[in-house]
C-alpha cells in the first residue's frame, strides 16, 4: 500500500545548484556566517564551531555527502536541531543561498532510499529530497525517532 | 505590602586554567591538573630515549620515583604540524609529561560546555569540553586522554619488559589503569591547588 502524503512545513535550502528540504520543526534560525573556531579533531564532517546565543555550535558541511564536493563559499548558516539518544543539540549547516519556508506534502522515503532521505516533496516542478539530519550528520550512535525534545546543549556549568 | 526577599545570588564557581599553544593552536588545561612546568632544556638531562616504540608521539621517558613518565609530543598527538616545544607539563595523576610550545596565559573559566556530540571520534577522549575565553573558543584538554591504557601497556612493555605483567596479570593491570582513568575523569577539581609550583614565573624553569 502506498503511504499517504503528509502535509507539513519545510525549509528549502540551497547547496550550490541543488535544493534540499528540512522539516521546519527542526530549524531554529538562519544566520549570517560568523567566525568559525577550529581545533584538532578526527570527525571529518565537522569544520569547527561557532558561538551562537552563548552556545558553542558545531559547523557541519553536509555538501560533501549530498552533492559530492565541499562548499567553497557560504551565504548563511542554517541552525538546526540534531537529535541524539541523550537529547537534542544545535548544529550549523552552511548553505549557499536564500532559504524558503514552504508548505507541502511529503511522500515518506521507502527502503530503496538512502538513510539520510526522510522523504520527497514536489515544489515548483522539482522533486526535492527531504533530509533526515539524524542520519546525515555525525553522531555517536543511531538517533531515536523524531520527538519534540527541547533539552538543548548539555553544559557542565560552574554556576 | 511586603516584597519577597530577593533571591540570593549563587557564587559563581570558577576554575583556574592555563592557556597554552601547540603548533600555533590554543588549548586549555586545568591548573590543578598540572603538577609541574619545566623547560625542555632542564628535562633533557634526565630523559631517556625509547629505542623502539610503536607509539610515535612518545619518544622519551623520564624516571619519577617508581614510575616512568612518558613524554608526549603534543603536535603528534593532535595531528598538528611539527613544532618546537619549549616547555613540558608534568600532568598530575597521570604518567604523562606533555611537550608544549609555550604558555599563553593563566586565566579563569566559569563555564565548560560539553563537547558537542557531532564530535564522535577520538577527540572525545582528548577533551573535557570547550570553553570561551575573551570570545575565543578553546578546547579544554583531558589530562588522562594523552595516553590510553593500551598505549601505556605498550610503552611499559618496551621500556621495562621485566616489570610488564603477562597473561591474566596484564588484563588486571590494564583494568586497573582504566579504573584509574575513569576515577581521574570524574574528579573535576575546581581549586587551584598546584601549590607553589605554578605560583610564579620563576617556577617555570
Amino acid at each position: 500500500m502506498t503511504p499517504l502524503p503528509e502535509s507539513a512545513s519545510f525549509v528549502l535550502l540551497r547547496l550550490s545548484e541543488r535544493r534540499f528540504a528540512v522539516a521546519a520543526s527542526d530549524i531554529a534560525e538562519l544566520v549570517a556566517p560568523s567566525r568559525v573556531f577550529r581545533f584538532p579533531h578526527m570527525t571529518n564532517e565537522v569544520e569547527g564551531v561557532v558561538v551562537r546565543r552563548g552556545r558553542i555550535v558545531p559547523v557541519i558541511d553536509v555538501a560533501g555527502r549530498l552533492i559530492g564536493r565541499r562548499l567553497t563559499s557560504r551565504r548563511f548558516y542554517l541552525i538546526a536541531q540534531r537529535r541524539y539518544t541523550t537529547g537534542t543539540e544545535w548544529i550549523a549547516l552552511p548553505v549557499t543561498g536564500d532559504c524558503e519556508l514552504i508548505f507541502s506534502e511529503m511522500i515518506p522515503a521507502n527502503e530503496a532510499d538512502l538513510p539520510h532521505v526522510a522523504g520527497w516533496l514536489s515544489h515548483n516542478g522539482d522533486v526535492i529530497e527531504v533530509l533526515n539530519l539524524n542520519a546525515l550528520t555525525p553522531g555517536p550512535s543511531p538517533a531515536p525517532p523524531q520527538t519534540s525534545v527541547a533539552d538543548n546543549q548539555r553544559q557542565e556549568a560552574f554556576l | 505590602m511586603r516584597l519577597p526577599a530577593p533571591a540570593k545570588a549563587q557564587p559563581v564557581r570558577s576554575e583556574q586554567i592555563i592557556l597554552f599553544r601547540i603548533s600555533g593552536q590554543l588549548f586549555a588545561v586545568s591548573s590543578a591538573s598540572v603538577q609541574e612546568v619545566r623547560s625542555v632544556d632542564t628535562l633533557a638531562g634526565s630523559a631517556h630515549e625509547i629505542p623502539q616504540s610503536e607509539i610515535r608521539k612518545v619518544r622519551h621517558t623520564v624516571q619519577r620515583g617508581e614510575h616512568n613518565l612518558y613524554v608526549v609530543n603534543g603536535a603528534l598527538h593532535f595531528n598538528l604540524p611539527p613544532s618546537h616545544a619549549a616547555l613540558v607539563f608534568v600532568l598530575r595523576r597521570t604518567r604523562t609529561a606533555l611537550l608544549v610550545d609555550g604558555i599563553e596565559k593563566m586565566t579563569t573559566m566559569t563555564r565548560l560546555q560539553a563537547l558537542p556530540q557531532a564530535f564522535c571520534n577520538e577527540e572525545r577522549n582528548w577533551y573535557r569540553g570547550i570553553t570561551a575565553i575573551d570570545q575565543i573558543v578553546v578546547p579544554v584538554v583531558k589530562p588522562e586522554g594523552f595516553l590510553t591504557p593500551d598505549e601505556l601497556f605498550a610503552l611499559d612493555s618496551v621500556v621495562d619488559p621485566a616489570l610488564t605483567p603477562t597473561g591474566e596479570e596484564a588484563h588486571e593491570a590494564q583494568a586497573t589503569d582504566r579504573a584509574a582513568q575513569d576515577s581521574a575523569t570524574s574528579d573535576v577539581s575546581s581549586a587551584f591547588s598546584v601549590g607553589t609550583t605554578l605560583d610564579s614565573a620563576s617556577s617555570i624553569q
